[in-house]
């Protein structure tokens, strides 16, 4: 099976599984435990955070470690505005959000609060003019994907952030850097990002950890209660082993990022190029694509036809993100670029990984070509 | 690409004349290497009195911020070296001014030095050459021969010519370890590591001494301590700390029936146990945090008791600096955070509501002769220390405990 479906799971590193079955086996102290055991966890937790913070170019006492980005996107949105006490009520997003900010602003809306969801352009790219456009007086926050799951649009954080900080200094900026980590640079401080969420599971890490960055002034209200844990701002018992892997894939995921953009950047063009010689494929062209995606959609098919027509043919891709492949809807990322429904309905992602070569796009290409001409003849047919 | 190719450090007149020179220049490049500790591949050179560092393949810019702690460095440079031709000299020195980010009008002058006599154009000749194609594409600078806010210096040797113009502040002082060694008395609160690291910015060479009242100070209150010694660590590359367990002292005092000369009593040993582990370590002075008047212990009659209880030298870099000034030196380097962690130490343990402030030194003699087995005690206190040295990236080694169980491993992270 040839596994192009990277953007919803990395494989662990090897060196990570390792980590996390030595602590796993010599460490198994709560770590808010006030004895040796529990301290000896203690310190590991707090050399996790070390790592990460100097891995993003933050503070440890910014790190708070989380079950994944799902977690920290519902922290930051949430429990930003839950926490507000100046009477700020209004948020700004996109359209293209992860489900897990999305939702998150959705139940926010059902409480009240108001929501400004900013539509993208058709390539899949949000304008920073709209952005700012839509912040108000009583604006909170503005939460903005750095590269979307499911076309590879990488979203203008930088200057997004730059211009809403110049602005207005008390809005809080989040970004989901979950995507775009690793594959792209980026500053949190040139950003002005005041809320910063990851996922070890992207890059090389466990499932089940995460973390957000909050940088230091900024205050949330916790969503999880009963202990001090993580600055009072996560209750429960830290996953101390899955922690301390996670560490280490952020920092070897950081360390490496300039060198993977240009391979992954090589793969994808050979990727872009085969996918452009089908006239039944329609590739989805963001003005800056992230290194790491390929989305084209397949008008006339369901995307899940595509998917297992591939899956047959010895190769894993995604329909929509792996968050919401199980829905038949259509994309609400692909509807909110305008596409019609025989588009929205029929995306696929190709998402590259660490250990992808030439060859493997080659055979990529081959079951791609096959997969079309199986089912071209049922393009438009119902079913 | 790398910025720079080199970073030149300077140090002050005062450390560079006389018999000490070489001492003082020694001392230096040792803390210099000892700061560079965790760059591996960061080379370092001394000439004529200023020390070169080579980044290696890693950048410069990384190396500023930790060589910025070197004492006695009053200003470093960033440089690049080129080959010595006219058109590379002036295309370095227009990317040192563009990195620069020149945002107002600045004046300027070039001052080049010709060391190797084969370069076509003399010093003088070399100036207008270099500066007149600057000036043209770099509209704020204007010049000024007299006193320009930015000198770019050009030196040109037979190998490379060295460019550089921006000049970093140093931490000054004195060369680490040049004025001898001290004992610093190290709390878990905001003022000691201050002192600490004033010490060691004169050119003392610091050791710490922390007393720890387990189990009723936590693992928690010396674990900050150890973080606390290991934060001036990173400033003088290595800290030897001891842990005095102290449980045995300080409850002694607390059958005597004293309670308001508790405070007076535990400093007086705490000295006394200080004074035994410096001779020990050749150490000719304690250092503490105190700053007159802060608490009942740092008052004058306070001070005048406890004190008499050594025969070292107490230095009190702080004793005049106000506590504002302090927490702002404590958060400049680094300390703060960690000193304002809320584990209780033993100073604070079994203190009555209103200590002292003006002890009796005739009952406190009285008070401490009847303390049963004070002497032996204070003797077995000061041998059963224990000592952590700590090395600048983190790294640490402990002496006299019982190996921690499963300790954590580097290779995890």
């Amino acid at each position: 099976m040839l596994n192009f479906d990277h953007a919803a799971s990395t494989p662990v590193h090897p060196d990570v599984i390792r980590t996390i079955s030595e602590v796993t086996e010599a460490h198994s102290g709560n770590p808010s435990s006030i004895h040796r055991g529990g301290q000896a966890a203690s310190r590991l937790l707090e050399r996790s955070r070390e790592v990460c913070a100097a891995a993003l170019g933050v503070q440890s006492a910014e790190i708070v470690f989380t079950s994944g980005a799902t977690e920290s996107n519902n922290l930051a949105v949430k429990g930003m505005l839950l926490g507000r006490v100046d009477g700020r009520r209004h948020i700004v997003t996109t359209q293209i959000e992860h489900a897990s900010v999305y939702e998150s602003c959705r139940q926010l809306e059902s409480f009240g609060f108001e929501v400004t969801y900013v539509a993208p352009e058709a390539d899949g790219t949000v304008r920073p003019e709209r952005i700012l456009g839509a912040v108000r007086k009583d604006t909170a926050l503005v939460s903005v994907i750095h590269v979307n799951n499911e076309t590879g649009a990488v979203q203008p954080v930088e200057e997004i952030g730059r211009q809403l900080k110049r602005r207005d200094a008390r809005v809080r900026f989040h970004v989901d850097g979950v995507q775009g980590f690793g594959r792209l640079a980026l500053g949190l401080n040139a950003a002005g990002i005041d809320l910063y969420s990851l996922s070890a599971h992207k890059i090389g890490g466990p499932r089940g950890v995460g973390l957000l960055v909050v940088r230091s002034g900024v205050r949330l209200f916790p969503l999880i209660s009963g202990g001090t844990q993580e600055s009072g701002l996560r209750a429960g018992t830290e996953n101390v082993p899955s922690i301390v892997g996670a560490a280490k894939a952020f920092r070897l995921a950081a360390e490496g990022q300039p060198e993977r953009a240009e391979r992954m950047n090589l793969l994808r063009e050979y990727a872009v190029r085969e996918v452009r010689k089908h006239k039944a494929l329609t590739l989805t062209e963001p003005a800056h694509p992230a290194p790491h995606i390929v989305h084209f959609t397949f008008p006339g098919l369901k995307s899940q036809v595509i998917l297992h027509t591939l899956e047959e043919l010895g190769v894993l891709v995604s329909a929509q993100s792996a968050c919401s492949a199980k829905t038949e809807k259509p994309s609400r990322v692909l509807e909110a670029m305008g596409r019609d429904r025989a588009h929205a309905t029929s995306g696929i992602r190709f998402s590259l990984g660490d250990g992808h070569t030439q060859e493997e796009i080659r055979l990529l290409s081959e079951a791609l070509e096959q997969a079309v001409s199986r089912l071209a003849p049922f393009e438009g047919r119902k079913r | 690409m790398k910025k720079y190719d080199y970073l030149l450090l300077r140090f002050g007149e005062l450390t560079l004349k006389g018999r000490n020179r070489a001492k003082f220049e020694k001392a230096a490049v040792e803390h210099v290497r000892a700061l560079l500790r965790p760059y591996p591949e960061a080379k370092v050179r001394r000439e004529f009195g200023r020390i070169y560092v080579d980044p290696g393949s890693g950048q410069a810019e990384t190396l500023i911020p930790v060589l910025q702690n070197v004492f006695g460095m009053t200003s470093m440079s960033p440089v690049r070296a080129v080959k010595p031709e006219l058109d590379e000299i002036i295309r370095a020195a227009g990317e040192l001014l563009e990195a620069m980010e020149l945002k107002r009008e600045t004046t300027f002058k070039t001052n080049v030095r010709r060391v190797w006599k084969d370069f076509p154009h003399s010093s003088q000749e070399s100036n207008p050459l270099i500066a007149s194609p600057l000036l043209k594409r770099f509209p704020l600078l204007k010049v000024d021969v007299r006193e320009p806010e930015l000198e770019l210096r050009i030196e040109i040797r037979d190998q490379f010519a060295y460019v550089y113009g921006e000049v970093i502040p140093g931490a000054g002082g004195f060369p680490l370890g040049t004025n001898g060694k001290a004992l610093l008395l190290l709390s878990g609160g905001i003022d000691s590591p201050v002192a600490g690291w004033s010490a060691l910015r004169r050119g003392l060479e610091v050791e710490c001494i922390h007393f720890h009242s387990y189990p009723f100070t936590s693992e928690k209150a010396k674990e900050k301590v150890v973080d606390l010694a290991q934060a001036l660590a990173e400033y003088a590359g290595k800290i030897r700390l001891h842990i005095v367990p102290f449980t045995e002292v300080q409850t002694s005092f607390t059958q005597m029936g004293q309670d308001n000369l508790m405070i007076t009593l535990m400093r007086r040993a705490m000295l006394r146990i200080a004074t035994k582990v410096a001779e020990r370590e050749k150490a000719l002075a304690l250092i503490t945090g105190e700053s007159l008047g802060q608490v009942a212990s740092q008052t004058l009659p306070s001070m005048n008791v406890i004190e008499r209880a050594t025969e070292l030298p107490i230095l009190r870099p702080l004793v005049m600096t106000d506590k504002d000034e302090i927490i702002r030196l404590s958060r400049r380097i680094g300390t703060y955070d960690i000193s304002i962690l809320p584990y209780e130490d033993c100073c604070t343990l079994f203190v009555p509501k209103s200590p002292t402030t003006n002890p009796n030194l005739r009952i406190v003699n009285k008070v401490e002769a009847v303390t049963p087995n004070l002497e032996r005690l204070i003797e077995e206190a000061a041998d059963g220390t224990e000592t952590i040295e700590l090395f600048a990236g983190g790294s640490r080694s402990r002496s006299n405990q019982e190996g921690e169980e499963s300790p954590a491993n580097p290779d995890w992270f």
